[in-house]
């Protein structure tokens, strides 16, 4: 059991690193484009953030950034509460966390409706009419084309999380999981802190750089 | 193996939860920080609040200081890997120079190349074929 436990968490570690290559190469691109279009996306990125108090804000950037990191002390508490055989904690924090993440969900669907109602839309559906864009540059529809791309991956990571978190919630409540065996608990944990991760280089990088 | 249980039982809530608030204090942080222009350096400022972020989950969420060290060394060559690919790229974006009208050399006084070195005055001219699309000059 000892050395399956290991295994598994070995095989998990390597699909981290191909994760954390996969949004590599997009932060790359993102850091070679914003070479390429200095100006347009410091304009571009104001659009991420909401006027607060007469200041511009990235109110749901940081909220969310609150709100996953809050979700990944759950899962830790539920990857902990697993390993010490307390089932019913072991739902609790599980549940939390899939909460949590729907809560990340719905900031993201209302950030994304501005976006779309705006016409913020990346490449040819850029469509943006404001006269505080500069016309004649593809800047803008290339910081929305790597903006989407970006965490719209991270938000389909978050969905398959929660799919996973559901699927533990279920396998927890009916007792499957105990201090001799609950890998299943620690992978989706350490799968969940990797989203978070992308997310805490998505967020200054999208909602902070001016 | 006879530390089985020590290995897995390390960690524990406490640590958590002060993580936890390491990391929000490290998220206001980065939202105060970015209110201040430092120039350039807001940048290095919240990459480096955020690599800071990133070790604290792996080390504590991820329980990679209590771990076995394979899986921190698998962790740590990706990062590795990443940090060539994105140092190779940095080299190729800040050493590029693309030579336009204005910040050409002063060509009035050079001395002008040998016929046999002009293209046009050794090989008849090619004929007209349909230019492709130009690439777009961001400059």
């Amino acid at each position: 059991m000892e050395q399956q436990f290991d295994t598994s968490k070995l095989g998990m570690w390597l699909f981290i690193v191909t994760e954390i290559l996969l949004f590599g190469g997009l932060f790359v691109g993102f850091g070679l484009m914003q070479h390429q279009y200095p100006r347009e996306f410091i304009e571009a990125h104001e659009h991420l953030k909401q006027v607060i108090g007469g200041q511009l804000f990235p109110l749901y950037g940081s909220v969310n950034t609150i709100v996953l990191l809050i979700s990944s002390w759950t899962m830790v508490m539920g990857v902990n509460a697993a390993q010490t055989s307390q089932q019913k904690k072991t739902v609790r924090y599980l549940v939390l966390t899939i909460l949590l993440a729907c809560v990340f969900l719905v900031i993201k669907y209302v950030e994304y409706s501005h976006k779309f109602h705006d016409g913020l839309l990346p490449g040819i559906f850029y469509a943006h009419q404001n006269e505080d864009l500069i016309k004649g540059t593809h800047g803008y529809a290339t910081f929305f084309a790597f903006y989407f791309m970006m965490t719209g991956l991270h938000g389909i990571h978050v969905i398959v999380g929660i799919v996973l978190l559901s699927w533990l919630a279920v396998r927890a409540n009916r007792g499957d999981f105990n201090k001799e065996y609950y890998t299943p608990v620690d992978l989706v944990g350490l799968y969940w802190h990797v989203v978070d991760m992308i997310w805490i280089y998505l967020f200054p990088l999208y909602y902070l750089i001016s | 193996m006879s530390t089985h249980t020590d290995s897995h039982s390390h960690g524990g809530p406490k640590i958590y939860t002060a993580n936890l608030f390491a990391l929000l204090f490290l998220t206001v942080l980065t939202i105060a920080a970015a209110s201040f222009n430092f120039g350039s350096a807001n940048v290095v400022i919240a990459l480096a609040i955020a690599s800071v972020k990133a070790t604290l989950v792996a080390l504590f969420f991820m329980h990679l200081v209590w771990d076995k060290p394979v899986n921190a060394i698998i962790a740590i060559a990706g990062f590795l890997f990443l940090g060539i690919f994105l140092m190779f790229d940095f080299l190729d974006v800040t050493s590029r120079v693309n030579f336009l009208p204005r910040n050409m050399p002063n060509m009035e006084n050079a001395t002008p190349a040998p016929d046999s070195m002009n293209p046009l005055k050794t090989a008849p001219p090619r004929p007209l074929e349909p230019a492709p699309a130009a690439p777009e000059e961001h400059k």
